[in-house]
C-alpha cells in the first residue's frame, strides 16, 4: 500500500515540477509549489518520524505564503521573459529529457543509496527540474522556485541519511531565507518600477 | 562564560539590535568597540582556564549546545577569532567615511558571527548550512536599494546555494569512508562531491563569473567585505577538511588539483583583467586571482604552504580594504566606474587615486608593497616544484599589473576642466593615508604580521604540524 502511495506521490511531483516550468502565472507557480511540498513531506516521512517530516510541509507552505505575498505586493505580471527560451514545446521537450535522465540515474542511485526507486527518482527529478528552471530563467521569482525545488529534492535524499534536528531546523531556516530573499528581490523590482 | 556564546550568539544579538538604529555613526562606533573587545578577549583570555580578577573568577568554556549538536571554540581557534574580528573592525571603521554602506554594520556583524559559527559547529559539515545562511543575509547588503537585483547577485545566490547540498552529502559519504577506508569507488565519489562543493563555494574556475559582476553592480565596499570574508572562511573550512581526512590529505592528486585550479584562476583572471575597463570588476578579478594564489600556497606543501597561505591573509585584507574603500569614495561622486569616465581623476581625488593604484599594485605583487613578500615566497616555492607553472602564474599576474598601469594612465590623463586639489573629506584622507602607509610598511616589514598569524596552524591537528 505504501509503495502505491509513493508512486502516486512521485506522479504528483512529476506533475508539479512540469507545471512549475510550463505555467508563467505566479499564482500557478505558488500553487504547484505548495502541492510539491506535500510530495516532499510524504517521501521524507518514509525515513523520518511524521512529526519531524511535518516541518518540511509547514516550512514549505510558509515559503509559498512568503513568495505569494511578496509577488502580490510587487504586482508581478505574468509576462514572459524576453530573449529566453519561451516556447511551451521547448519546455515540454527539455522536461522530458530531464525525466528520462533522472529515471536512468535513479535506477543506479537507488541501489547505491539503498533507497526505493520512488524516493530516489522523486529526489533526482526535483533536483533536475529545479536546475532546468534555473537554467532557463533569470527572474528572481523563478530563480527562487528553482532553488527551493532543488533543495526539496535534496532534502528527500538527505533525510534518508541524516536525521539530526539541527539539520532539519537549519534547512528550514535556509528555505525560509530563500523565500524572504525572493520576496525582497521582488520588492526591489517594484521600487524600480515606481 | 561561554566562548561560542560570546563570539557567535552575542554578535548576532547585537547585529539584530543595531538593525533597529538608523544612526550610522552610533552603529559604526558600537560595532567597532564590540569587535575590538572580542578581538582583545580572543587574544588575551585563555579558554578552559579559571581566571581570577579580584574576588571574581571566571572560566571561558569552549562548548555551546544547540539542538543536540555543539558549537566549539577551543584554544587553537583564538588566533582565527583575533584575525576575523580584528579584520572586521578594520572593515567597519572606515565605513564612517562613506555614504553607501549604512547596512554594512549590522549585516556585516551578523555575517561574521554566522561564519565563525560555521567554523565552530560540530559536526563540521553542517558549516555548509551556516554559510548558506550568511549568504542569504548578505543579499540585502549587496543589493542596491530601489534597483532590480543584478545578474551577479542572482548568480552568487545560485552558486552558493548549490554548494550546500554537495558539501552536506559528501559528509555522509565521508562517514561511510571512515567505516570502510578501502573502498576506492567511495573515495572517488566523495572527492568529486567535495570538489564540486568547494568549486561553487570558493568560486573556483569556471564558477567565478559572479565575482566581477557583483563588484560592478554592488557597493564596492560591501562587495569587498563579502568577497574577503567568504573566501577566507571557505579556505579555512577547506583546510578543516584536509586536516580531518587523512586519505584526502595524503592523496597524490590533491596537490595537482589545487595547483591546477589556482593557476587556472590566476591565468584566466589575469587575461580578463588585462582588458577590463570597469574599476570595480578589476577588483573582482583581483580577488579571484588572490584566491588562486591561496590555493597554490596550500598546494605547495602542508607545513610551509600553510604558512604561506596564512602569511598572505593580512596583506590581502589590507589591500582589498583600501581598494574597495577608494572605489566607494570615488563612486559616491562618480557613479560610473568605467575608466573612460574617470579620466584625470588624480587631479581632484589624489588620495583615493593613489590608494586605488597602490592596492592594485600590491595585489599584483609589486615589490615594497604589502602582498609582495608572501607572493614572492609563493613564486619561489612554485619555481622549485614546476617552472612552467610559475611562468603561467607570472603571465597571469602580469594582467593585474597591466590593469594598474592602465588605471594610472587614465587617472593622470589631463582634461582641461580638472584643476589640482583634493575633494576627499578629512576623515577619508586620514583613512587613506593610514591605509597607504600600512601597505608600504607591510611591504618593508612583513614580519610585523607574524604575531597575528604564527599561531593559526594550532587550529589544525595534522596540517599545522
Amino acid at each position: 500500500m505504501l509503495g502505491i502511495i509513493n508512486w502516486v506521490t512521485l506522479l504528483l511531483l512529476l506533475v508539479t515540477t512540469v507545471g512549475l516550468l510550463l505555467h508563467q502565472d505566479w499564482r500557478w507557480g505558488v500553487g504547484f509549489l505548495a502541492v510539491q511540498y506535500i510530495g516532499v513531506f510524504w517521501l521524507v516521512q518514509t525515513h523520518w518520524p511524521i512529526t519531524m517530516a511535518a516541518v518540511k510541509l509547514v516550512t514549505g507552505w510558509m515559503v509559498c505564503v512568503i513568495l505569494g505575498m511578496g509577488t502580490l505586493r510587487a504586482g508581478l505580471s505574468s509576462e514572459l521573459e524576453p530573449s529566453r527560451p519561451q516556447g511551451r514545446l521547448f519546455r515540454i521537450f527539455t522536461s522530458g529529457i530531464i525525466i528520462a535522465a533522472t529515471f536512468a540515474i535513479s535506477l543506479r542511485a537507488s541501489a547505491w543509496l539503498g533507497l526505493s526507486l520512488q524516493l530516489s527518482w522523486g529526489s533526482l527529478l526535483l533536483m533536475g527540474m529545479g536546475l532546468l528552471q534555473l537554467g532557463i530563467s533569470a527572474q528572481p521569482f523563478r530563480v527562487i522556485l528553482g532553488l527551493v525545488t532543488i533543495l526539496g529534492g535534496f532534502e528527500i535524499i538527505y533525510a534518508s541519511v541524516e536525521s539530526s534536528v539541527l539539520v532539519a531546523a537549519l534547512l528550514s531556516v535556509v528555505n525560509l531565507g530563500l523565500a524572504l530573499s525572493g520576496s525582497y528581490f521582488m520588492s526591489m523590482s517594484e521600487d524600480e518600477n515606481l | 562564560m561561554n566562548a561560542p556564546f560570546l563570539f557567535i550568539i552575542l554578535p548576532l544579538f547585537l547585529a539584530g539590535l543595531l538593525l533597529l538604529f538608523q544612526n550610522q555613526k552610533f552603529n559604526t562606533l558600537a560595532a567597532c568597540v564590540f569587535s575590538i573587545l572580542l578581538t582583545l578577549v580572543a587574544w588575551l583570555v585563555p579558554m578552559d582556564t579559571i581566571l581570577t580578577l579580584g574576588n571574581w573568577s571566571f572560566k571561558l568554556t569552549t562548548t555551546f549546545n544547540v539542538l543536540g549538536r555543539h558549537l566549539i571554540l577551543a584554544s587553537g581557534d583564538r588566533s582565527l577569532l583575533v584575525l576575523i574580528y580584528g579584520s572586521s573592525t578594520l572593515w567597519f571603521a572606515p565605513s564612517l567615511a562613506t555614504r553607501a554602506t549604512h547596512r554594512l554594520i549590522p549585516l556585516g556583524l551578523a555575517i561574521t558571527a554566522l561564519l565563525v559559527a560555521a567554523l565552530a559547529v560540530d559536526p563540521f559539515l553542517f558549516a555548509a548550512l551556516l554559510i548558506e545562511m550568511a549568504v542569504l543575509i548578505s543579499l540585502p547588503l549587496l543589493s542596491t536599494p530601489g534597483q532590480r537585483p543584478g545578474r551577479g547577485l542572482i548568480r552568487f545566490l545560485i552558486f552558493q546555494t548549490l554548494a550546500m547540498p554537495f558539501i552536506l552529502f559528501s559528509g555522509w559519504l565521508l562517514a561511510g569512508l571512515e567505516a570502510n577506508p578501502g573502498n576506492v569507488g567511495l573515495v572517488q565519489q566523495s572527492a568529486i562531491l567535495i570538489g564540486l562543493g568547494f568549486a561553487f563555494l570558493l568560486a573556483v574556475f569556471p564558477f567565478y563569473s559572479w565575482i566581477p559582476m557583483i563588484s560592478e553592480e554592488s557597493s564596492p565596499y560591501a562587495a569587498g567585505f563579502i568577497l574577503w570574508i567568504f573566501s577566507t572562511v571557505t579556505l579555512f573550512f577547506g583546510l578543516g577538511f584536509l586536516d580531518r581526512y587523512a586519505w584526502l590529505r595524503d592523496s597524490p592528486s590533491l596537490g595537482i588539483i589545487l595547483i591546477s585550479a589556482g593557476i587556472l584562476m590566476i591565468v584566466t583572471g589575469g587575461f580578463l583583467v588585462g582588458f577590463e575597463r570597469h574599476l570595480g570588476r578589476i577588483m573582482g578579478y583581483a580577488v579571484i586571482m588572490g584566491n588562486g594564489f591561496s590555493l597554490i600556497a596550500i598546494s605547495i606543501g602542508f607545513a610551509s604552504g600553510l604558512n604561506l597561505f596564512f602569511m598572505l591573509i593580512i596583506p590581502r585584507v589590507i589591500s582589498l580594504l583600501i581598494w574597495s574603500f577608494t572605489l566607494t569614495v570615488l563612486k559616491d561622486d562618480h557613479p560610473s566606474l568605467f575608466m573612460d569616465d574617470l579620466k584625470g581623476l588624480a587631479h581632484s581625488w589624489p588620495y583615493a587615486a593613489s590608494g586605488l593604484v597602490l592596492a592594485n599594485l600590491s595585489l599584483a605583487g609589486m615589490p615594497l608593497l604589502a602582498c609582495y613578500p608572501s607572493l614572492q615566497l609563493i613564486w619561489v616555492s612554485l619555481a622549485t616544484r614546476s617552472l612552467p607553472a610559475l611562468i603561467w602564474v607570472l603571465i597571469g599576474g602580469l594582467g593585474l599589473f597591466i590593469s594598474a598601469l592602465r588605471t594610472i594612465l587614465g587617472f593622470v590623463t589631463s582634461r582641461d576642466e580638472f584643476s589640482w586639489g583634493s575633494r576627499e573629506t578629512g576623515l577619508q584622507r586620514i583613512f587613506l593615508v593610514v591605509g597607504i602607509a600600512t601597505l608600504l610598511m607591510l611591504g618593508l616589514f612583513p614580519q610585523w604580521t607574524l604575531l597575528l598569524w604564527s599561531h593559526l596552524p594550532n587550529m589544525f591537528t595534522h596540517l599545522g604540524q
